[in-house]
């Protein structure tokens, strides 16, 4: 930093751990007075090599692995990988495997959005709020633990199908849940939404707006809440969402009106868990019976495994936006390539422009509410004789292209 | 529109019970250590943990003796927990590295892996003797 101007606009880092912060994240804040006049950032702070774990390793081993990529969507990485991996190796998953797989990633929705609305009220100073908040999630956390047998890191989704059938005594538990939180949804709205505080401090703070939104790419509520009409749930239906009325969830359908800012992120999110409870309580009533996976035998799902040959891509809405797994195998134990793209990696942009502009103390909740995992998205980690460099749009151009080569062989 | 909503809640709050339950003690002993031997010696009491859900899946448990040596449970761990011992044809599980994911229960076709409700493994020695199963 020496050699710097000592005058207005000042340099401020803030970061890669820091209280506001809850993830790994180094970011770099130009200021004059109270008001961000720039911003930079830099990802790639916990890079956990879980891609090279993987291609060491066969797609059965591996569903486990994407139960860790993230510590809260847990199935929507195993989920998005099982996609991958049934679309290389043909295997077609059972009807009431798929039913199950949307009822656990729907219970997965709402314990994401009840956890991100605590933190949003905890970066707002509003502690009580938070506390009421992650009593209510536990609510979710019970259901899924007594569905998936663990209330992180589920181990529920196997290539092919599901490891755990829902029986019917599990039916009244998750009526009971679904009714608790529909009775609750509107208490949930009106403490977060009428509330003064929460009002002054997330009215028009954080504005993303559409064109920025659209061009950025960004994905999940933070898209919806700038009125972006994008869901993996309705655009590309995955599981069994074809069979289901799934509609993106908009604010101005509650509002009437769009800001793109964090209150519109926290409408977007809390319709959300009453939209998933829609959702499950639809799956309950018409799943169908069967079989719950394609290939009961481990070991012949292995060989089928090691068999197939091609690439495959599985996309999923997760809470926060869409994932992404790329696979390539090829006719070998583990895969030749495996590529994560979790959904905060589309998003982590969209906070230049919401950034821009707003005030020092907004800064935490600005973070937060595009709900960012960076642990999540951290790919890749470029270390060169102990130094780290960064990388221009050339280089990446460049390495990319080698790299599709190689693919190509 | 009320400005603040939360206010009532709080209040009955008040007069609620904790939704926390308090394990393993009702205020977090001075030294954990010196509680633990107070439980033993009788003069304290463990308030209870929240119980396990059904097919909970905690410390691994095996039954040396029906087990065949066919590998399978060490193909599909995940976490390369399970070593696999040639002279004698068994297997030894680390649970140290162990992630509970239960995959070598179902693939063993001895059923001689299965998962126990214990979940109190936290300790300090990797090697400990109850942290690795054979």
């Amino acid at each position: 930093m020496s050699g710097e101007s000592k005058k207005a606009p000042y340099r401020v880092p803030i970061g890669p751990n820091h209280p506001a912060l809850k993830e790994p994240v180094m970011f770099t804040f130009e200021l004059e007075g109270e008001v961000v006049r720039d911003v930079d950032f830099a990802p790639g702070q916990a890079h956990r090599g879980i891609e090279w774990m993987g291609m060491r390793r066969n797609p059965v081993q591996i569903v486990h692995l994407t139960d860790r990529i993230c510590g809260i969507c847990g199935v929507v990485h195993s989920l998005s990988f099982s996609l991958a991996v049934e679309q290389i190796a043909g295997i077609e998953v059972p009807e009431r495997a798929d039913y199950i797989r949307t009822i656990v990633h729907e219970f997965e929705r709402i314990q994401s959005h009840l956890l991100w609305a605590g933190v949003a009220a905890h970066e707002l100073g509003f502690d009580s709020l938070l506390h009421l908040t992650w009593r209510v999630r536990e609510e979710a956390m019970d259901v899924i633990e007594n569905l998936t047998g663990n209330r992180v890191n589920y181990g529920i989704v196997q290539v092919g199908g599901v490891r755990r059938d829902i029986v019917p005594e599990q039916h009244a538990i998750i009526e009971k849940c679904l009714a608790t939180y529909e009775g609750l949804l509107d208490t949930l709205l009106s403490f977060f939404l009428d509330d003064r505080t929460i009002r002054m401090r997330c009215r028009d703070v954080g504005v993303l707006s559409r064109k920025d939104a659209l061009e950025l790419c960004t994905v999940g509520p933070t898209a919806r809440a700038s009125g972006v009409n994008v869901d993996l749930r309705q655009d590309y239906p995955y599981a069994a969402y074809g069979d289901l009325d799934v509609k993106a969830v908009l604010p101005d359908r509650y509002l009437g009106e769009t800001h793109g800012d964090v209150y519109d992120r926290i409408v977007v999110r809390l319709l959300e868990v009453g939209q998933s409870c829609q959702i499950i309580r639809q799956c309950l009533s018409e799943m169908p019976a069967g079989p719950i996976t394609a290939e009961e035998k481990l070991v012949k799902l292995l060989a089928t495994c090691k068999k197939a040959t091609g690439e495959g891509i599985g996309r999923v809405e997760a809470p926060r936006g869409e994932c992404l797994h790329y696979v390539r195998m090829e006719g070998k134990d583990s895969p030749a390539s495996w590529k994560v793209k979790a959904s905060s990696y589309s998003n982590l942009m969209s906070w230049i422009p919401m950034l821009r502009g707003s005030q020092i103390a907004d800064i935490p909740i600005i973070v937060a509410s595009i709900d960012p995992c960076l642990s999540c998205t951290d790919r890749v980690a470029i270390v060169r004789d102990s130094r780290r460099s960064i990388l221009s749009k050339d280089d990446l151009h460049r390495l990319s292209v080698e790299k599709t080569r190689r693919l190509q062989g | 529109m009320r400005a603040l909503p939360l206010v009532p809640e709080l209040v009955r709050q008040l007069f609620r019970r904790p939704a926390t339950n308090r394990f393993p003690a009702k205020y977090l002993p001075p030294s954990i250590r010196a509680f633990l031997r107070d439980v033993q010696a009788g003069r304290a009491a463990v308030n209870p943990p929240v119980p396990t859900p059904p097919r909970f899946r905690g410390k691994i448990a095996y039954d040396r003796d029906s087990c065949i040596g066919c590998t399978l449970c060490v193909k599909v761990c995940p976490a390369h927990a399970i070593e696999f011992i040639p002279d004698i044809k068994k297997i030894r599980v680390w649970v140290d590295q162990c992630i509970f994911c239960s995959q070598c229960t179902s693939i063993c076709p001895k059923s001689c892996l299965s998962m126990t409700d214990a979940f109190l493994l936290a300790g300090e020695d990797r090697y400990a003797e109850d942290l690795i199963v054979e």
